[in-house]
């Protein structure tokens, strides 16, 4: 499955590239409408960019009176993302949303790099949404926790169906004259190639403490990034920066990941999960 | 319809210091005047958004200043070259004007030649900040040119349907004088269509995405 990233599509400006996509997952949803962080927001580097966007969005009374209706005519299974600044704010999301036919799963984010974290562990998160909702849950987590697959087996534990690995992380631009931040809200979070290697280790650690499936996201812009992902355990990939520079991402994507399968003889993406934890091939010296 | 495609470079000309991208134009509708293009920058992450300069039969042009990695990448592309282009974006200017004059300053002329030439070469009034500058000038029909110190506002007369592009501080100055001005406003944009919410200025109080919601805006 190909998915886009949360906060990477606005499928209401953009059908075409959210048609082109097996799941559309919404910008992430509080409990009130936030306006998002002070321009200047997006900073490209070397390697990446950075946002500082800040959850910019109608809140879930806005979501739920206008945008989710209009979302559902699209045909796109729908993930909605919530996120939050208390536990109680992901209970209360994931209650309103509970009964609405039109949300096939919900992503809790965990990890926002622009806004102030909750309080709560990522797991206690989890484990105040869980009692209200009989949706999926898939976690989103940050690459930048201690200890990783000890945070994602806490998360199943509490409840979660599934992963989403990672999100952006923290990172720092400054203006080349003046030598201060180039973002407005000073940090941001760092997305775009540079993520590749540290999102591949979160799936490749967090498939074998968890067994959980995964959506796979983080610097993915060819079929072969995507197979590498699935190679790590995820089940899933979701595009992120790769959408903002080519719209017809997702079904490039798509036909360059069938030709890696044809090329291995692999049929389906179940077949290409996991199998970098498989036998080593002997060492060529 | 918007669409994305890799144009080859048929040209890049400098223009004072300012250099006239010249791309093939593909399957590519030029839009309309004001409205934009993301331009592939080789070697970088992320494209560039570019307003119309030119729509010559079978091509598309693009007027741009070399002021950081991206545009300096597009200064640098060669006849031959291939860059994806994806457009037209956004929302350019409104064109059912009585008494046009077109109020530009620096690499703000950039979609003036296009809205000149649907507009029927209108007055033009252009401010720059040396004579080299102001080279890009003879891109526009009917202009009359000013140069630091000298600004635009200063020859700015009532009675005219002010269509204006240019850096921030002019646009402010014009809407000041000029209270229905249309105004071409720029932001640093990562998608140029919707998606990354990068480009939110402040539009009437609220953050609204330029590339949605402009770049053209109507002065309040």
């Amino acid at each position: 499955m190909i998915l886009n990233a949360s906060g990477c599509l606005d499928a209401l400006e953009a059908p075409e590239v959210a048609r082109a996509l097996d799941v559309f997952v919404t910008k992430t949803v509080t409990p009130q409408p936030r306006e998002g962080n002070r321009p200047v927001r997006i900073a490209e580097t070397d390697a990446g960019m950075l946002n500082s966007i800040g959850l910019e969005n109608p809140g879930i009374d806005g979501l739920l009176e206008d945008k989710l209706p209009r979302l559902a005519e699209l045909g796109v299974p729908l993930w909605v993302s919530v996120g939050g600044f208390a536990a109680s704010d992901y209970a209360r999301l994931c209650a309103l949303l509970d009964d609405r036919p039109e949300v096939s799963a919900i992503e809790l984010n965990l990890s926002c790099p622009n806004v102030e974290e909750a309080p709560e562990s990522a797991a206690e998160l989890v484990a105040a949404a869980r009692p209200l909702t009989s949706k999926t849950l898939y976690a989103k987590l940050s690459p930048a926790a201690t200890d990783l697959p000890e945070t994602a087996r806490a998360v199943q534990a509490a409840g979660a169906d599934g992963l989403t690995l990672v999100n952006t992380i923290r990172g720092l631009a400054l203006d080349d004259q003046t030598l201060q931040p180039r973002l407005g809200h000073e940090l941001g979070g760092y997305s775009g190639p540079a993520l590749k290697p540290i999102a591949l280790a979160a799936v490749y650690q967090c498939y074998r403490a968890t067994g959980l499936p995964i959506v796979g996201t983080g610097g993915i812009a060819t079929g072969r990034d995507a197979l590498e992902f699935l190679a790590a355990g995820a089940s899933s990939i979701a595009l992120g920066t790769i959408l903002f520079s080519d719209p017809d991402a997702p079904g490039r994507v798509r036909r360059e990941l069938a030709d890696e399968f044809a090329a291995r003889g692999l049929s389906a993406a179940e077949d290409a999960t996991g199998l970098a934890h498989g036998p080593r091939p002997a060492t060529v010296v | 319809m918007r669409r994305r495609e890799a144009l080859r470079v048929v040209a890049n000309d400098a223009v004072g210091p300012y250099s006239l991208l010249r791309v093939e134009r593909g399957g590519l509708e030029p839009g309309s005047p004001g409205q934009f293009f993301m331009l592939e920058a080789p070697g970088r992450l992320l494209p560039r958004p570019m307003s119309l300069c030119q729509a010559p039969p079978g091509e598309l042009s693009f007027l741009l200043e070399a002021v950081g990695p991206g545009t300096r990448a597009l200064a640098a592309a060669e006849p031959g070259d291939r860059l994806h282009v994806f457009g037209p974006l956004g929302n350019g200017f409104r064109l059912d004007v009585e008494k046009p004059l077109l109020v530009g300053g620096g690499i703000g002329v950039a979609p003036f030649p296009y809205l000149s030439d649907r507009l029927g070469a209108p007055p033009a009034l252009l401010g720059f900040r040396s004579d080299w500058h102001a080279e890009a000038a003879a891109l526009v029909p009917n202009a009359e040119v000013v140069v630091e110190p000298t600004l635009v506002t200063e020859r700015l007369e009532p009675g005219h349907d002010v269509l204006a592009c240019g850096p921030e501080p002019m646009l402010e100055a014009v809407r000041g004088l000029v209270p229905d001005a249309q105004l071409a406003w720029e932001a640093p944009m990562a998608c140029g269509y919707g998606a990354c919410y990068g480009c939110s200025v402040e539009i009437d109080g609220v953050l609204q995405r330029l590339c949605v919601a402009g770049p053209v805006l109507e002065a309040a």
